[in-house]
């Protein structure tokens, strides 16, 4: 659409007689805590809008035809119902229009891609910025109606057993409980929620949001049983003796190391074990609580997406200086670019076109700093970005005592290990079917990271989403089959 | 869930727990691990399962109270419960048929190492058992490995009994006295473990050893477990933890092992201020 249109097109006015006049070419900012002083807690770095932030930035939605937006929404939220019902004033309807098709608005509202996802189709932004979709969702959520009991709908005889409490898993049993199965989880760690528990630290999303959102889906009559760990406590095999259908959302819970010299000294971390340590573990409260982390002095960080960050963001926060070594240039940095942009305000020193070669220990094993080279970059690669190649000669040494490397994860083989004819593909993820997400087993569906290797929340669970319907008809035809 | 059925000293700084873990029990296998939580706020610790009982759904887990967080599992009472209990986890012990074996057993090690030696006996081999401790004091299930060795000899670094000396004073002498033996499977401290490795190396004898470095979760999530072995990263939790002796950096393990030797002085004073003079000085495995 041309610009013109967009300044001369009569205002919808959704909340107004229609003489008032909105100005739609200034983002309602989100307030923020200081910098200074943000790194010196794990509190959210980002508040939720107030009532009258949340009407003003709705407004700006120009309410169009036929909304872009909604196109880039992996689950089909309709964002131009519930961003108009902010308008409105009616904060409980859009909660409502949001968990019709997101189980985890909350969530998704703090952790999504949006830039990359409904606001980067926003109409709005060929001007001015988008309409902020993602903290519109954020602040609809926190009016659900709370302590009303959901009802739990009539069983429909069958059962479904979910591996994983992660995104994917707890979207797939909400939407089967919702269709009236009996589902139960099983979740290997001792808590529930899965990388939003041990993964994302409680600065960018509050563990609270991420129990509450459990609490929701148990209410739904789903059973979450901890401890156990499909593929050694109970197998696939076992399982479908019991159950009518498995869904497998384990996540890509395996991290990878760069197989450079040096990366078992003491002091490199996983950016996994490091996060686990701190979000699951509250290591930072040690030792009042029992799991320790080493307090760094000066921590080099290897990685260019959310992971990275949020290990770059922690370690500043238990008061290291933190380098963010990342092998491309900023515009290719897969993470978030707000907590690209929190990130640099907390003053974590970025380290663009720059890749480790090795680390550097001390006699005693320990690391004492870490050797990089630059990079330049050439031609795409199938992802679409330069590849980077390394400049002959340009290695220097950066002191550091800890190494965090977060350079992607793969899908946990201990499941498919146990689980005959579960076909995987070459990086370890699951092979399923496009439309129903049936693996190679029958009865056995998957979706999520443990498919795509590690990818974003809301695509795990769009995918859950689409596997739960299948789910549904695949138990259907069999009891059709059966019954004739 | 995961209550106390029955606990007791087996011998110095030694206890054993009985757990109610029937999921577990059903599975278990020797040379496998759980890992355990005391209390919600701590530390996930890896214990090597010493015995199960399908029957009564329990495990046995042997354990030295060497820092806060195991102090604080061994502090707690029949009755009490583990807030939790995670497996079993890692490989079983690979079993071999109609030969012969020797089962290492150092220190804490003599406990997983009984599962093992009683299952490579009930395959059909001949084994002899040899354990080791700093002293009498530190000896317990002589009866139990006795029962299920063809041979079992008995060292203690202070000659307070059996032979004076460490487990690899008569491992030497059995291989020198013409014995075909098939393999070596030692369970103990990482330095003893090393020693093994080096005894048995130059005559290329067949040697595993299980290792028992620092985890997280103990489901291949955090790779704080990883050792070189052969030259290759491994996890520990998910590729082992049994590897061959003969391959494995031990000297990286031992440097990783002392990762977090400040923080656990630090909890186990916390702890003994705490508990107010419960002894807890031994070094660490």
């Amino acid at each position: 659409m041309p610009d013109q249109e967009i300044k001369t097109k009569k205002p919808a006015a959704p909340g107004g007689p229609g003489q008032e006049i909105i100005d739609r070419r200034k983002q309602v900012p989100a307030r923020e805590q200081d910098p200074t002083e943000r790194v010196r807690n794990f509190d959210e770095v980002t508040c939720t809008y107030s009532e009258s932030e949340a009407v003003k930035e709705a407004k700006r939605c120009m309410r169009c035809k036929v909304p872009q937006c909604m196109e880039g929404c992996p689950v089909g939220i309709d964002i131009r119902k519930f961003v108009g019902e902010i308008a409105e004033g009616r904060f409980e309807d859009a909660a409502n229009t949001l968990k019709e098709k997101n189980t985890l608005p909350a969530i998704c509202g703090r952790v999504c891609p949006q830039e990359s996802q409904c606001e980067k189709l926003c109409i709005l932004r060929m001007k001015w910025k988008p309409v902020a979709i993602g903290r519109l969702e954020r602040f609809a959520a926190e009016h659900e109606k709370q302590g009303e009991k959901s009802s739990i709908p009539e069983w429909n005889g069958g059962r479904i057993a979910v591996i994983g409490s992660g995104p994917a898993g707890l979207t797939a049993a909400g939407e089967l409980a919702k269709m009236g199965y009996k589902v139960v989880i099983y979740e290997a760690l001792h808590t529930a929620g899965g990388v939003l528990t041990y993964g994302i630290p409680e600065f960018r999303l509050p563990k609270g949001i991420v129990n509450r959102e459990v609490d929701y889906v148990k209410s739904l009559g789903v059973e979450i049983r901890l401890n156990q760990i499909v593929g050694k406590t109970i197998t696939i095999d076992e399982m479908l003796q019991e159950y009518d259908a498995i869904f497998i959302g384990s996540g890509a819970g395996l991290p990878l190391f760069m197989g450079i010299p040096g990366e078992n000294l003491c002091g490199v971390y996983s950016a996994n074990e490091y996060l686990t340590r701190i979000n699951l573990m509250k290591a930072y409260q040690f030792p009042d609580h029992d799991t320790p982390i080493k307090k760094s002095g000066k921590v080099a960080v290897v990685g260019g997406g959310n992971v990275a960050l949020d290990a770059a963001r922690t370690a500043r926060r238990l008061g290291a200086h933190v380098y963010l070594i990342y092998r491309r240039g900023e515009k290719e940095m897969p993470a978030r670019r707000e907590e690209t942009e929190h990130a640099k305000q907390e003053g974590i020193e970025f380290r663009l076109l720059t890749n480790p070669t090795r680390v550097i220990g001390d006699d005693r094993g320990w690391v004492k700093g870490i050797e990089v080279v630059s990079m330049e970059l050439t031609e795409p690669d199938e992802s679409g970005r330069q590849r980077p190649i390394p400049v002959q000669g340009s290695e220097m040494v950066i002191d550091v005592d800890t190494v965090i490397i977060a350079i992607g994860t793969s899908p946990n083989p201990l499941i498919v290990r146990s689980a005959p004819g579960l076909k995987t593909n070459k990086e370890g993820g699951l092979v399923v079917d496009d439309c129903t997400g049936m693996t190679s087993r029958e009865g056995v569906f998957a979706g999520g990271d443990a498919v795509s290797g590690s990818a974003t929340v809301i695509s795990a669970m769009g995918q859950a989403k689409e596997a739960a319907k299948a789910i549904d008809e695949y138990v259907k035809s069999k009891r059709k089959q059966a019954a004739s | 869930m995961y209550s106390i059925v029955s606990k007791s000293e087996l011998a110095t700084y030694t206890t054993q727990l009985i757990v109610d873990a029937p999921d577990i029990a059903r599975k278990a296998r020797a040379g496998q691990f759980v890992v355990v939580r005391a209390s919600d706020k701590g530390e996930r610790i890896p214990l090597t399962i010493a015995d199960y009982d399908r029957e009564n759904g329990t495990i046995t887990m042997v354990i030295q109270p060497v820092g806060g967080s195991t102090g604080k599992i061994c502090s707690l009472r029949e009755g009490e419960v583990l807030h939790d209990v995670v497996g079993p986890l890692g490989n079983p012990s690979e079993m071999i048929k109609s030969g012969t074996v020797i089962c290492i057993g150092g220190g804490i090690g003599i406990a997983p190492i009984y599962p093992i030696a009683r299952e490579l006996k009930a395959s059909g081999n001949k084994v002899i058992t040899i354990i080791g401790a700093r002293s009498a004091d530190y000896l317990f299930w002589e009866d139990k490995l006795k029962a299920v060795s063809d041979q079992l000899i008995i060292t203690t670094d202070d000659g307070t009994r059996g032979i004076k000396g460490f487990v690899t004073g008569p491992l030497t002498d059995l291989i020198r006295s013409g014995l075909k033996i098939d393999r070596v499977v030692a369970i103990g401290p990482l330095v003893m473990m090393k020693n093994v490795a080096n005894t048995t190396r130059p005559y290329g004898l067949k040697t595993i050893v299980s290792l028992n470095p620092i985890m997280v979760d103990g489901t291949g999530m955090c790779g704080s477990c990883r050792v070189s072995v052969g030259g290759k990263t491994r996890f520990s939790c998910v590729d082992g933890p049994e590897f061959d002796a003969h391959d494995v950096d031990f000297d990286g393990l031992l440097a990783r092992g002392r990762m977090y030797a400040d923080e656990e002085r630090a909890s186990t004073e916390a702890y003994q201020h705490m508990k107010d003079g419960v002894p807890l000085c031994l070094t660490r495995r």
